[in-house]
């Protein structure tokens, strides 16, 4: 499938598909029925927010994911990989665990403040970038900043002050969409459309590093400056995805994993169609978890990405397995 | 030109100073370890140390000017992504940042010149060893660069496409190219080089004709293999 075609189809079906998640849920608005008591309402101030985060944070989290698999090299890569969201989730925690957050901009700050931390240690641990000490000094740093995250995210919780911070902040952890306003949307979508650009600008260095990095830095690319876009962009883009929605994974990399055979393979052909593609699997995902409450609330979204994305890339790899033998 | 002056490399290279001048084959020998890759890369203007293109160093020429004017193709054949050949070979088009018409045709000729084109759509991970090898040469050439420099480039060749891609080689100088290849056999460096640097422990040892550079006392030297030449004109043959 050529690109402008892909990005066609995923744009066509983005249109269908964002009338249809403001219009389900468990009040159904039939544009063409009977009128809904407080249609208006439902719409502008729950479902509306509601769908321009689950298009911005799946946006996202397809892109940085589509960047970082390039960047790395590795079609097994994910946002996650840089220590960004583990670090900005502890940042949240920590807001859980101080009582701050109770003010409205204490959750997002220490969220960010944990993503600006993780993105400040990449760049003071692996910088430089040299031939040979760039891309695995920087994956091992960005693992060991993930592992130092999540063990730190566990001794808050287990130091939580009440139960009540304790399921804050478990909830919180799992990630969601639900109850969110204009306040997140605001918040996230300037660093979301700024990360986007930044990996666009990314996307001639990625394709140059297909050929390894010797290669590319003879083509032109100083390795430096590409991992200052890969860090600021991937950084702002998952800072703001968790500081609004908490850790949603499998996006970033499973929606790449999926479109890859129907690019050209370059990582910048995947980038924008991966957006997209992002975008509408996490659209869909939230709408299902509206759709289909359980008994005692909604599926959290972070629960659910992972109970269908962990299967599908199980099988993903099983043919994978099969192709090799 | 293309020159070095006093190239140090800590544990690669000793202080190498050369010039190279364009139109013509040069070719890097040594025994493994001896820095050949490191100098080629040096050339390539990706280590720090003073390489300098028509009298103007390297590391303070804007990466993209230098990467239009200096091609390089690294030892590793490394494909990331299992992209066609088409599309690798207009990875070399990335510096120029010229019209879509003009890229593709820089893609067609570069395809054309290493016998590819009827491969073109074909999947880099679908191709033999020698067409692999091929298709990354011509991603260099797409490039059209002053300078060719190939760090062993005919490793996993067999022995027709040897000789046509050193023809190539000797066309592309022909032409005014300047093109340095690292090479492991030293016949090829003997009939197909115009002139032949041979490194040996960081250091320069030799540098000049074939003949004076390949010369059997140097290689008893440096290599510590008492050997001759056989044949004569292009086609020698080295017998130990």
């Amino acid at each position: 499938m050529t690109r402008p075609m892909l990005l066609l189809v995923l744009a066509i079906l983005l249109l269908v598909a964002v009338p249809l998640s403001l219009l389900a849920g468990q009040v159904w608005i039939d544009p063409f029925g009977s009128p809904v008591r407080n249609a208006v309402p439902i719409l502008a101030e729950l479902r509306a927010p509601r769908v321009a985060l689950a298009l911005i944070i799946g946006g996202g989290l397809g892109a940085a994911g589509a960047a970082m698999q390039g960047y790395l090299r590795n079609p097994l890569a994910d946002p996650g990989l840089f220590g960004i969201a583990p670090l900005a989730a502890l940042g949240a925690v920590l807001s859980f665990f101080t009582g701050l957050a109770v003010q409205p901009w204490a959750l997002p700050g220490f969220a960010f403040a944990g993503a600006a931390l993780a993105m400040v240690l990449l760049a003071l641990i692996s910088g430089g970038g040299g031939l040979g000490r760039g891309v695995t000094l920087f994956t091992l740093t960005g693992m060991m900043i993930a592992s130092l995250a999540g063990a730190l995210t566990s001794l808050v919780i287990s130091l939580s002050p009440n139960p009540f911070a304790l399921s804050e902040i478990v909830t919180w952890l799992m990630g969601a969409l639900e109850n969110r306003s204009w306040h997140e949307v605001v918040l996230s979508a300037p660093p979301t459309l700024i990360g986007l650009a930044l990996l666009w600008r990314a996307g001639p260095s990625l394709d140059a590093l297909t050929l390894g990095e010797a290669a590319a830095r003879s083509l032109g690319v100083v390795p430096g400056r590409l991992q200052a876009l890969m860090v600021l962009g991937v950084g702002l883009i998952v800072g703001s995805g968790v500081a609004a929605a908490g850790i949603i994974g499998f996006v970033g990399l499973i929606v790449p994993h999926m479109l890859r055979p129907l690019t050209d393979q370059r990582p910048s052909a995947l980038i924008m169609p991966s957006a997209l593609a992002g975008a509408l699997l996490v659209l869909i995902a939230d709408s299902l978890c509206r759709l289909f409450p359980l008994a005692g609330g909604e599926l959290r979204l972070g629960i659910a990405l992972s109970l269908v994305g962990a299967p599908f890339f199980l099988l993903l790899l099983l043919r994978l397995r099969r192709e090799l033998v | 030109m293309l020159e070095t002056f006093d190239l140090r490399v800590p544990g690669r290279l000793d202080g190498v100073t050369t010039g190279l001048a364009p139109g013509s084959v040069t070719a890097i020998v040594g025994p493994n370890g001896a820095g050949k890759s490191t100098l080629l890369s040096a050339l390539a203007g990706l280590l720090p140390g003073d390489v300098r293109l028509k009298g103007r160093r390297l590391d303070q020429t804007p990466p993209r000017e230098r990467a239009r004017r200096i091609g390089y193709l690294p030892q590793s054949a490394e494909v990331a992504w299992n992209v066609s050949v088409r599309t690798l070979v207009g990875l070399g088009r990335l510096p120029h940042g010229a019209s879509a018409d003009d890229d593709a045709a820089a893609v067609d000729k570069a395809l054309a010149d290493v016998d590819l084109s009827r491969l073109s759509e074909r999947a880099i991970g679908h191709l033999s060893g020698g067409e692999r090898a091929r298709a990354l040469l011509a991603r260099v050439l797409a490039g059209n660069p002053e300078w060719i420099l190939a760090d062993e480039p005919l490793a996993s060749l067999d022995i027709a496409q040897v000789r046509n891609l050193l023809a190539r080689f000797r066309d592309l100088a022909g032409a005014g190219r300047g093109v340095v290849l690292v090479l492991h056999d030293l016949a090829q460096a003997m009939n197909y080089a115009d002139r032949v640097l041979v490194l040996h422990k960081g250091h320069l040892e030799a540098d000049g004709a074939p003949d004076e550079a390949l010369d059997p006392g140097v290689i008893s030297r440096i290599w510590g293999v008492d050997a001759r030449w056989l044949g004569e004109g292009h086609g020698r043959a080295l017998a130990w």
